[in-house]
């Protein structure tokens, strides 16, 4: 009905929208390459080799932090275990990465990575086979953090435990990880992990094209993501799942299972996370079990509040800002980087609970009230 | 010919409650409550405070299992078996005692989650607001007479506009059976009257059990009376019958 105002300032996918994210996608992915190819390294603006994986990394930081914003910002599941399932898809990318090594590793081995026959292995374990597949692989890394989430999230949100109890027990969940990715006999390298990677699809991993490529890919995928997340975001599911963060029950007796509506953000998000670990991994050429550690998940959870939670793009921003300070503080002034993080965190909380992006968009609820008085009159 | 005014013990019968008992640490909320209401009926349940009549309401909706009895809805569903999504999409629909509006919504949407749609997860993710859809809320919005104010965030309603959009939230759902739980609690005289005549209004097509306090109000709506005291059925009739009889007069209304 036209003029009938629905009141939500509803994701539009119009030409506005879409000009605006190929914009940002074409700079992303024609910027990095450019200045690092084709500008003469004296140059000013010249992009030095070791900044591009750093560059990815962020972009992956950024992908980590939508899939928590989906749950937490829309549904209001505060995960504090995101980690766990980027940590999952990472392990997954770097089993392929060192069955590629071959016999280049230390002992030669044609069929085991080196920790193996270090640690006396005879033989692959069978959760190693088809790894040596890329395809196999990733689809590991989608199907392994999915199905933990569908499992965990089920059980969890079947027994309706909420807030800051579904909190805790994610915490309980990658610390339970972490703790047995750090035995030696899991299979996985115990507590140095996987690293040593030569290549990836035949493409050395040191060379400056593969690590464009790894990174535009990371641009490529950040891209899906959000796309993913707005969709999910600005659909009726969307607006079920803002609904139940408000008033569960409510949504229950409406006829909607709010179970499956957040079983199915919550494996969608630990999808996501998974395909944001896989692409970390080949970037920054190590994974290991620090990856499952709760404090990491803790941190996204402050990239997303800095960044403005709820907004998906805060998540980015909050992700590479943060990041981009955590990089730079650790090596100017590493001893007051906790400090850091922990003040910031407080000093959202505080005085920006709407993040970063709530300091250029007004509130809805101001904008609204602003519009409707005459009317809310009338009606009294 | 078939008669058209069949004779009131033969109509259908809707929601059916057995020997219902619900106790918490001892405390028997519902004892042996046994009540029938009829398919197409407005029925108004009052009682004291404690006397079970939330706590009913939780049994009808899934949200309270039953220790013992039976509840039955047309007959053949087993509500003390069902969960409070199952029980909600076979028709059953309930307004709660203090008005839950989902306030970070607008007006708007929450008659747009209220619309009796899908409610699957993956068609709900997909649903598209058509035109049919919007004339659907449209129509609701000015039935609730809150037609300006769609855009408005729920939040921001005046306590009986929330009574009225949560009452608009089950009519749009179109449910067969709507249970209402101090639809004017807290209103002002002139919000009463209106929520009086749009129950009235809405209980020509479908069946209604009011639950409520106010004696004003019930006799306005002038429906079959049940009393409960304790958790079960102390009288039943009309208002003049009720508030005639002895005992009720006793536990509720004298004293």
């Amino acid at each position: 009905m036209p003029g009938q105002p629905d009141g939500r300032s509803r994701p539009r996918w119009n030409a506005v929208f879409w000009t605006g994210f190929i914009l940002c996608g074409v700079v992303l992915g024609l910027a990095v390459p450019v200045l690092n190819r084709w500008v003469a390294p004296s140059s000013p603006f010249a992009l030095p080799d070791y900044l591009v994986p750093l560059l990815g990394k962020y972009l992956c930081y950024a992908m980590l932090a939508l899939s928590l914003d989906l749950i937490w910002g829309y549904a209001g599941i505060l995960s504090l275990g995101q980690g766990a399932f980027f940590a999952l898809g990472g392990y997954c990318m770097g089993m392929y990465l060192m069955r590629q090594i071959g016999t280049r590793g230390v002992y030669q081995n044609p069929v085991l990575p080196d920790f193996m026959v270090f640690l006396q292995y005879k033989q692959l374990p069978w959760f190693w086979w088809g790894f040596d597949h890329f395809a196999f692989a990733m689809a590991m890394v989608l199907l392994v953090p999915g199905l933990l989430a569908f499992v965990f999230g089920w059980l969890a949100f079947r027994s309706r435990v909420t807030g800051v109890y579904l909190s805790i027990i994610t915490q309980a969940m990658t610390y339970a990880l972490l703790l047995a990715f750090f035995r030696n006999d899991m299979g996985f390298g115990g507590n140095n992990g996987l690293t040593d990677f030569k290549d990836i699809l035949g493409w050395d991993l040191h060379r400056p094209e593969t690590r464009i490529g790894l990174y535009l890919a990371s641009v490529a995928a950040l891209g899906l993501t959000y796309l993913v997340c707005r969709l999910i975001a600005g659909s009726k599911l969307g607006r079920v799942l803002l609904a139940l963060r408000n008033a569960e029950s409510r949504v229950r007796f409406l006829g909607y299972s709010t179970v499956r509506a957040k079983l199915f953000v919550f494996t969608v998000a630990a999808l996501l996370a998974g395909v944001a670990g896989a692409l970390y991994v080949p970037q920054v050429g190590i994974i290991n079990p620090s990856e499952f550690s709760p404090g990491n998940s803790i941190e996204v959870a402050i990239w997303v509040s800095v960044g403005g939670r709820g907004t998906l793009l805060g998540a980015i921003l909050g992700a590479v800002l943060v990041n981009f300070a955590k990089t730079w503080l650790t090596g100017a002034a590493p001893e007051i980087w906790l400090f850091f993080l922990g003040g910031l965190f407080v000093l959202t909380t505080l005085a920006f609970p709407r993040g970063i992006i709530g300091l250029f968009r007004m509130p809805r609820w101001t904008r609204r009230a602003a519009s409707v008085p005459l009317a809310a009159e009338k009606q009294a | 010919m078939i008669s058209s005014a069949s004779p009131r013990g033969a109509a259908d019968v809707l929601l059916y409650l057995n020997g219902v008992t619900v106790s918490f640490d001892g405390f028997k909320a519902l004892d042996d409550l046994s009540l029938v209401v009829e398919d197409g009926e407005l029925r108004t349940i009052i009682g004291p405070n404690g006397a079970g009549k939330t706590t009913m309401m939780d049994v009808i909706t899934g949200k309270t299992r039953p220790d013992s009895g039976e509840v039955f809805f047309r007959g053949n569903a087993d509500l003390s078996r069902l969960d409070e999504s199952e029980i909600a999409n076979l028709g059953i629909g309930r307004k709660f005692q203090r008005p839950t509006v989902f306030e970070n919504l607008t007006v708007f949407e929450n008659l747009e989650l209220a619309l009796a749609d899908d409610r699957g997860t993956w068609r709900t993710l997909f649903a598209r607001l058509t035109g049919d859809r919007r004339e659907r809320i449209a129509a609701t919005l000015s039935r609730i007479g809150l037609a300006e104010l769609g855009g408005l965030q729920a939040g921001a309603l005046s306590h009986g506009q929330k009574q009225w959009l949560e009452i608009g939230m089950l009519l749009i759902h179109d449910r067969s059976l709507l249970l209402l739980d101090e639809p004017v609690a807290g209103m002002t005289d002139r919000e009463t009257e209106a929520t009086a005549a749009l129950i009235l209004d809405l209980a020509r097509d479908r069946t209604i059990v009011v639950v409520e306090h106010d004696m004003a109000f019930v006799r306005s709506l002038g429906a079959r009376v049940t009393v409960l005291h304790e958790g079960s059925v102390l009288a039943e009739g009309s208002i003049d019958h009720v508030q005639n009889n002895a005992r009720v007069i006793e536990v509720y209304l004298g004293r």
